[in-house]
């Protein structure tokens, strides 16, 4: 049962069904926009929820590598970048929506409001870094960098993760309300947590056997 | 002042925006040719409102009409499902949809409302009784949350100061705090600690005294939604929304200033008067301008916030010489 899964993973076709999956919220947004169904203040509705799908994104694609070593699973590692790209997808309509539909793409407004609101810059820091990595996600780009230099690059999303806690954080901290903020950084601190852990685990290895490294 | 805000008015509302008196008057009648299947009359916004007001459940509480200066602006109302399910009422949780889904647990009758302090009359006051202290008047209000959006309200109940001259407060009474119900039984958002309960809120007493101050028991010409603060609730139309306490049990007379929660719970971003102000930003985000729920569509740009939320004509004098962005 289990290896047919993982066969399955291996198809173009579960590639195709996952990517469809990670559309599957920005579909419902555009559905509800069209309907009419999202409730009084539906510019705060389309903010908030693509920053929930951002987050949901990150943790996921964070996920992928812990799942991969800890099942044994190598097949996993062709979503990554997937994953990776959606949640860049969702954070750019994160962005425009405030930008549209919050600052009405003012742009002093929104100089203005950035200045005003430091949990916005976080935001935004979070999406330039995560835009290099976009940048940087083709094949070329990888042989173009060198493999420890692109690998290198793309821990930033570990500061990405940690930016958007705080982002959130942050925003939620007017209401004192952090439950949905706790769940996203348990999952994501577990996360981390996992490759700090295997870090160190290496160093050791490599410590006691210096001589394993030819 | 009174000018630059008739300037205002008439700049920003067509006649058609406006329900003429008598249709609105008759507006029960007029709904039931609606629903008796009158063909040909197009479903105005209000009749939609009015037909969901009554599809509510809760019974008819009417108000004449009020006559005072500022007491019934000519904008739309929001729509009645919009000021219904988009609530801040935290003793039912943090999210907005929250008090909708949760406040029918809030138990309204009986109800009393306990007057104590530096005040002649003091005593437990059953609704009943304080339904008929004053004739119910009909004001429609600007409300502006603290958070950047608001709505236009059709409130019903009488001023507050009808309610204080009744219970002759003594001359030591220089504020009036409110106290409101935290039940932990009933209200899921007591149990939580995302404020210190009950809810407190706290009025200087010219400031309660005002006529537009209003001691409110129904909106939409029906009794007050549980969700919106039933039975009884405060509405300082120029003051951020929070200040407008709901499902009072308690008002105090005291003469010292009294400690509202939201201060007690951030200091630095919410003062004691908290009168709408677009040139007093708020430490994390700017008051300058707001979101019309219902209105201001998707790509619109926010509308400017006017000072006293357009009511300085009204209340601007109680302030006269005072430093704003330190009394903020």
């Amino acid at each position: 049962m289990l290896s047919r899964a993982r066969q399955f993973l291996l198809t173009r076709a579960a590639w195709w069904w996952v990517l469809c999956v990670g559309l599957l919220p920005l579909l419902g947004l555009v559905v509800l926009t069209v309907q009419d169904g999202l409730g009084a203040n539906p510019a705060e509705y389309l903010i908030r929820a693509t920053g929930d799908w951002t987050l949901r994104g990150l943790c996921l694609g964070l996920a992928i590598t812990p799942l991969r070593v800890q099942l044994g699973w190598p097949e996993l590692a062709r979503y990554r970048r997937m994953l990776g790209l959606l949640t860049y997808l969702y954070a750019c309509l994160h962005l425009a929506c405030y930008v549209l539909f919050d600052m009405g793409l003012d742009l002093q407004e929104i100089v203005l409001d950035v200045l005003k609101r430091p949990f916005i810059w976080l935001g935004v820091s979070a999406w330039l870094l995560l835009s290099v990595m976009a940048a940087t996600s083709f094949n070329r780009a990888v042989r173009w960098l060198g493999g420890a230099r692109w690998q290198a690059l793309h821990r930033v999303v570990y500061a990405v993760a940690v930016l958007a806690v705080l982002h959130f954080w942050w925003m939620r901290a007017a209401k004192s309300n952090f439950n949905e903020v706790l769940v996203y950084a348990a999952i994501l601190g577990a996360l981390l947590a996992w490759r700090l852990q295997r870090a160190w685990q290496r160093r050791r290895l490599r410590a006691a056997k210096p001589t394993s490294e030819v | 002042m009174a000018i630059s805000s008739n300037i205002w008015q008439s700049c920003h509302f067509s006649a058609s925006d406006i329900t003429p008196v008598d249709v609105y008057q008759n507006r029960r009648q007029l709904l039931r040719g609606l629903a008796a299947g009158a063909t040909g009359l197009a479903l105005t916004s209000w009749a939609q409102r009015e037909a969901l007001a009554q599809a509510s459940g809760n019974s008819p509480l009417s108000g004449k009409p009020t006559t005072l200066a500022g007491g019934q602006t000519m904008e739309k109302s929001t729509a009645y499902k919009d000021a219904t399910t988009y609530n801040n009422f935290y003793e039912f949780g943090t999210d907005k949809a929250d008090p909708a889904r949760r406040a029918h647990t809030l138990k309204t009758d009986p109800w009393s409302v306990e007057i104590e302090g530096l005040v002649k009359k003091p005593g437990r006051y059953h609704l009943e009784d304080l339904l008929k202290w004053s004739a119910m008047e009909e004001r429609i209000y600007r409300l502006r949350c603290v958070e950047g959006w608001s709505m236009v309200i059709p409130w019903v109940g009488y001023s507050l100061a009808d309610l204080i001259r009744r219970v002759e407060p003594q001359p030591g009474a220089k504020y009036v705090e409110f106290i409101t119900q935290a039940d932990e039984k009933t209200m899921p958002g007591v149990r939580s600690g995302s404020l210190e309960w009950p809810y407190v809120e706290g009025l200087r007493m010219d400031e309660a005294m005002h006529p537009l101050s209003l001691l409110a028991f129904g909106m939409y010409g029906e009794v007050m939604p549980k969700q919106n603060g039933a039975p009884v609730r405060l509405v300082v139309p120029w003051k951020y929304g929070f200040k407008s306490a709901k499902s009072l049990v308690k008002i105090r007379f005291v003469d010292k200033q009294p400690v509202s929660s939201w201060t007690r719970a951030a200091q630095q971003e919410y003062g004691f008067y908290s009168n709408v102000n677009p040139t007093v930003d708020h430490p994390r985000w700017s008051q300058a301008t707001e979101r019309r729920i219902g209105e201001d569509g998707l790509l619109a740009k926010k509308r400017k916030t006017l000072m006293f939320n357009g009511y300085e004509a009204q209340v601007g004098q109680l302030y006269a010489g005072m430093d704003l962005k330190k009394f903020f």
